[in-house]
């Protein structure tokens, strides 16, 4: 009883003190990208000004803004930008695949996954943004503290090797981010790609790849597993393969990017041996570009 | 063993394990590798594709010829192979075996490699079953045979003797030859001799004859003259051959009394020329300090030329009465005198107050009669501290009052007024010859020329100790040349003039004779035999074979014409003999001697040390096998892909680290600057390493027990003690060096040398501890003891005392009496204390303000008395019961006054100031 809280206690504590890392690395990540409110760039509530416009017709005399008025004999409305708080789902891979790096100095595909997921929900967060969770786990919202629950559940892990993409609770007209390295089957990223473009929701699929997957810089007789344990395939000269499988990784991201076009979202592969901010802007200029 | 020209094998049948190279060929080639396990995501995308054949990578050609190879070195090297494998030709047969050895000093230079060649050769003699008699030529004794296994435990011991074997030692040899037929092996040194013939006849008529001789290049130094301002030097070699170079060092005292090397100078050997000389240009003063010239890498005492007086030139002062006969040279009282000295002397002109600074040998005063107050007495110092005053005669003596009526301190005797002239114009009686010189007189022996008589003299007055004071008379009795001792020098006064107005001694070779016996002047060259005759000479030095100087107290006197004639042997060893007033070296190379190679018959056979040696090669096969293993290793892993990125070069660094120089391996010890910090963070007491593990870790426990007391009973708080090797380590950061001495420690090298002398100035302290305090007794000899001599022999230590009762040990912490260790044995010894330290009236010590005694040596095994493990129990017991426990205590009293000494100095012994200094601020 005892050992068992103790124990519990144990894995919580080492499980609470990888948010805060995770959450540091995504502050001082999104940090380095210096951005303002994104206003809606036509005239509806807000608080920044947009224009000052005659007044028409229809106007309420209470939206006259005397000051401007007062220079001229035209009465003007000053109208204020319309900002709108959008929400975002994010779909980070949790499954074993993501845990791997070639090197002991790369971090795994499932770091910088989270990582460039946390720091763009943190920079969407405080552009005024709701950010969540696809699925019915955490429902987008805004402030500090679901940045916090953000980082907690983005530290889970999967056992599956490959994890399908949650499609379920995407809200309408909302923004989504995959991050996954999709190579596990890509069935269930075209159902959930082809369910959010029916509901109107646009977004930015992510491809995190080790530069070994990239490069097969492997030789000699080889058994390969899967890091989950559930797949093998043996080889006898695995210098062989390397041309095979180049094919296949290029036809898969070829797959994606048509999808991804097809559905007006937008595709980029990024590696682990490349700086998080690359992806981080990359993804930002995504969600933030796609708008109208 | 199966020989296969220069390569022979132990087991030769293994070789046909070579056989099956082929098919672990075909089997490694067959088997493919291992499969490596490897995660991987991407498996999605490779499952179901194939592999383009069935077929395995195969193992590359070149890989499983790496293998083959370390197989096969497997292979060979068990089988045994030996390089140069000895067929059992030269010391073949059965019989009994007789080793002739030259043991000269031109054996001496390679005494190892024969040592090593005889080793051989009684090795093989042994698997023979042979006895083995050995016989060296300059020492003969009767040959017993033995067996070979005893004789090799023997050949340790048999050292080369420094001189040549002689027809007489050949004659005993000859006689000392065992019954009975045996063969025979000479090592000879390689010298023709005459009496090889007659050896060599009787060695073959008992047998076969091996000869050994050593293709080196013996070298030999000629005694070192000097001519034309320059000392020559001449060097020999054995065999002519094409041109060459040696180097000449000069060795002596530098101006701090220590030995040095002052010279260094190439000699060259033409091509097919056996002698070559060089000539060295040293400064008087230089020249005067040289002890002996040899050649470097030479170990032998042929290349060491020994010199004596005759490179140095004394400084004589030439000082006249008034000149009062201007222009006349011959008639000058100086003339002759500085024609007899110049050759070989320095002289000094100038007035007798001018000269006396330069602190010349010898002042000459040829007929002054008085001298001046102030001259008389810095003449009479000069003297008394060892000057040699030279008097001549003349008008102006015999006319003055100078030792009339009491004997002048200047004067050996006094004089009767007015002298006598006899032979004269106005006289009678014939001038008068000298009378042959008695044997106590310092001219005995030298022969007199019938012409040399005395026709004017002054006359010494009658007197007791007149007697005892001449040294050479006229025929008729009166004294002709008297001598007394004043203080450490002496004074001389011939009783005619320095020219020949008075005799004509100074026309004579006997005028300048005596004036090289009296070492007014210093001979040219070797002493020749009739200059030397009838004088007994003390061996100074003496060298052994190899060239090294040993004390000659012990050795008994030689004749002179001996010194300069007679071959050398067990009687005369060559060495530096000093005589009444001048030293005279005798070399093993006289001036004509020559090198000549020895020449053997034909039908001789002669072996030389060149032969290659037996080398078995197991061990380097074994060895290349293991390097292609592991090269074959990072091959494997490079292969299969194991091996990417810094791991290859780490793989790459330590395959050549492991393949080719395990010695590496042994890292270098980073952390000097560590050890610096640590050493100097506190007070640090060290002990010097001897490489007995057990005597170095019972210095440190000893070191840790006083540092203990140290730390509990005083203010001083050391850290753990530290051992030093004094080669490598820096010794100034340490106050204090315990230095336990073993019988075979080593001697520590020159650098070492300097850094101890530099530390030993610089204010540090060494105990050194003999360690026998049990079984020495003072003056007694041990191991320890003649290591510490060794040892000690190059260090720059003042003159010593035993601890004197009030020296400042006694009383810096405890008040002791004695300074016991394990052992309460021997007398402790501390620097001497300076000569004026004196007693002050009601003070109990002297008035010592000197330093700190920079050694302090006993034998009373300290370490083990202080010695103390970690829980503070001691380690080694200490006498018995109670008594003991006290003695432990005292000795720990005995450490912390030793360690307060070397922290705080005199500053006990100032304390005797005190009153003083109360007093002048006080009142």
């Amino acid at each position: 009883m005892t050992a068992d809280t103790a124990l519990l206690r144990q894995n919580a504590q080492e499980e609470a003190a990888r948010f805060p890392a995770l959450l540091a690395r995504a502050e001082q990540l999104a940090g380095t990208v210096l951005l303002g409110e994104h206003g809606r760039r036509r005239a509806g509530l807000g608080d920044d000004f947009w224009q000052y416009r005659p007044l028409r017709a229809g106007d309420s005399y209470r939206h006259i803004d005397w000051r401007r008025s007062a220079r001229g004999d035209d009465q003007f409305v000053r109208e204020r930008e319309w900002q709108v708080a959008q929400s975002v789902q994010l779909w980070v891979d949790q499954g074993a695949s993501m845990r791997f790096a070639s090197d002991k100095d790369l971090p795994t595909k499932s770091h910088r996954a989270r990582l460039t997921a946390l720091a763009v929900a943190i920079l969407l967060i405080r552009g005024g943004e709701r950010v969540g969770l696809t699925g019915w786990e955490l429902p987008p919202r805004r402030g500090n503290q679901q940045i916090a629950r953000l980082a907690e559940l983005l530290s889970d892990e999967g056992v599956d090797d490959y994890a399908a993409p949650e499609s379920r609770g995407m809200l309408p007209h909302a923004r989504a981010i995959f991050v996954s390295d999709f190579l596990g089957n890509l069935e269930p990223v075209e159902g959930a790609l082809t369910k959010a473009a029916d509901r109107g929701v646009r977004g930015a699929l992510l491809q995190v790849l080790d530069p070994a997957e990239e490069a097969f810089p492997y030789q000699g007789r080889t058994i390969f597993e899967s890091v989950g344990g559930t797949m093998a395939h043996e080889t006898l000269k695995a210098g062989d393969l390397r041309g095979r499988y180049l094919d296949r990784l290029a036809e898969r991201k070829d797959r994606l990017a048509r999808l991804a076009r097809l559905t007006g979202w937008h595709y980029h592969c990024h590696h682990t041996d490349h700086g998080a901010q690359s992806a981080l802007l990359w993804l930002y200029r995504a969600i933030d570009g796609s708008h109208g | 063993m199966t020989l296969f020209g220069v390569l022979g094998f132990t087991a030769p049948w293994l070789l046909l394990g070579l056989l099956a190279l082929p098919i672990l060929w075909v089997i490694l080639r067959a088997v493919p590798p291992a499969p490596i396990r490897r995660r991987f995501p991407g498996v999605a995308l490779l499952l179901g594709l194939r592999d383009d054949e069935q077929v395995s990578d195969r193992t590359p050609w070149w890989l499983l010829l790496l293998r083959m190879l370390a197989v096969a070195a497997v292979i060979v090297g068990l089988a045994g192979p030996v390089l140069n494998p000895q067929a059992e030709d030269s010391a073949g047969g059965t019989g009994p075996l007789l080793v002739v050895m030259d043991a000269s000093w031109a054996s001496a230079d390679d005494w190892r490699a024969r040592q090593t060649a005889l080793d051989a050769l009684l090795t093989r003699a042994a698997r023979d079953d042979r006895t083995v008699g050995l016989l060296r030529l300059t020492e003969p004794e009767t040959v017993r045979f033995q067996s070979a296994d005893v004789m090799r435990t023997r050949i340790e011991g048999v050292l080369p003797n420094p001189w040549e074997p002689s027809a007489e030692t050949v004659e005993r040899a000859l006689a000392a030859l065992p019954e009975g037929a045996f063969d025979s092996y000479w090592m000879s040194d390689g010298l023709a001799r005459d009496s090889r013939d007659q050896l060599l006849a009787a060695l073959e008529a008992r047998g076969t004859v091996t000869v050994f001789e050593s293709p080196r290049s013996l070298y030999a130094l000629e005694p070192a003259r000097f001519e034309d301002g320059a000392v020559q030097i001449t060097a020999h070699r054995l065999r002519p051959g094409p041109v060459s170079e040696v180097t000449l060092t000069g060795q002596g005292l530098d101006p701090a009394g220590n030995p040095a090397v002052l010279v260094r100078s190439p000699v060259t050997f033409e091509a097919d020329a056996t002698t070559a000389t060089t000539e060295i240009a040293l400064p008087a003063e230089l020249r005067a300090r040289m002890t002996r010239f040899e050649i470097e890498g030479s170990r032998s005492a042929g290349a060491v030329a020994l010199t004596d007086d005759s490179l140095r030139r004394r400084e004589v002062a030439l000082i006249a009465g008034r000149d009062d006969r201007e222009g006349l040279e011959l008639l000058s009282p100086l003339h002759y005198l500085s024609r007899a000295l110049e050759p070989t002397a320095e002289l000094l002109d100038g007035a007798l107050t001018d000269v006396l600074p330069a602190n010349p040998d010898v002042i000459v005063l040829a007929d002054v009669a008085t001298l001046s107050p102030g001259e008389r007495d810095a003449v009479t110092e000069w003297v008394e501290s060892g000057g040699m005053l030279l008097r001549f005669a003349g008008p102006r003596l015999a006319a003055s009052d100078v030792g009339r009526d009491a004997e002048d301190p200047l004067m050996p005797v006094r004089l009767r007024a007015g002298g006598r002239s006899v032979g004269g114009a106005m006289s009678w009686g014939e001038p008068k010859a000298i009378a042959p010189f008695d044997e106590d007189s310092p001219f005995h022996g030298l022969a007199i020329p019938p012409d040399v008589t005395v026709s004017s003299q002054v006359m010494a007055q009658p007197d007791p100790s007149l007697a005892s004071r001449v040294i050479a008379q006229l025929a008729d009795g009166t004294p002709l040349v008297t001598r007394k001792q004043v203080g450490q020098g002496q004074v001389v006064l011939f009783h005619v003039t320095a020219n020949a107005d008075w005799s004509t001694l100074p026309l004579s070779g006997l005028f300048v004779r005596m004036l090289e016996r009296l070492a007014v002047s210093s001979s040219v060259g070797e002493g020749e035999a009739q200059d030397l005759e009838g004088t007994v000479w003390q061996p100074v030095t003496v060298l052994d074979a190899f060239g090294r100087e040993n004390e000659a107290d012990t050795l008994p006197g030689v004749a002179g014409e001996d010194l300069a004639n007679a071959p050398l042997g067990p009687d005369l060893l060559p060495g530096l003999y000093e005589g009444e007033d001048r030293a005279v070296a005798r070399n093993v190379m006289g001036g004509d001697a020559v090198l000549q190679p020895a020449a053997w018959p034909e039908r001789i056979a002669v072996e030389g040390l060149s032969r290659p040696q037996e080398t078995p090669l197991s061990g380097w096969l074994i060895a290349l096998a293991l390097a292609l293993l592991a090269a074959d290793i990072v091959a494997s892993l490079a292969l299969s892909g194991r091996l990417r990125g810094p791991r290859a070069g780490l793989a790459a660094i330590g395959l050549a680290l492991l393949t080719l120089s395990p010695q590496y391996a042994q890292a270098q010890d980073t952390t000097d600057e560590s050890r610096a910090v640590a050493a100097t963070t506190d007070v640090v007491l060290a002990h010097v390493l001897t490489g007995d593990e057990q005597v170095d870790e019972l210095a440190r426990a000893g070191l840790y027990g006083l540092s203990q007391t140290l730390y509990f009973r005083t203010s001083v708080e050391p850290a753990d003690p530290m051992g030093v090797n004094l080669e490598t380590d820096e010794l100034s950061f340490f106050p204090f060096l315990y230095w336990p001495i073993t019988a075979d420690q080593p001697i520590p090298s020159d650098a070492a040398y300097a850094k101890l002398n530099e530390y030993l100035r610089s204010g540090g302290m060494i105990l050194f501890d003999t360690r026998d305090g049990d079984v020495a007794d003072f003056g007694g000899d041990t191991p320890e003891n003649r290591r510490l001599r060794q040892i000690a022999a190059p260090l720059d230590i003042p003159p010593l005392e035993p601890v004197p009762a009030d020296h400042v040990l006694t009383r810096t912490f405890y008040l002791l009496q004695d300074f016991p260790g394990r052992y309460a044995g021997r007398d402790l010894w501390v620097e001497a204390a300076p000569p004026d330290a004196e007693l002050v009236e009601g003070m109990p010590f002297r008035n010592l303000n000197d330093n700190v005694t920079p050694v302090v040596i006993g034998g009373n095994d300290w370490a083990s008395a202080w010695a103390m493990d970690e829980n503070g129990n001691p380690m080694v017991p200490v006498g018995s019961g109670f008594g003991g426990e006290r003695q432990r205590e005292i000795a720990y009293r005995f450490g912390v006054n030793l360690v307060m000494h070397v922290l705080t100095g005199n500053y006990k012994s100032d304390q005797v100031h005190v009153p003083a200094l109360l007093d002048r601020l006080g009142n």
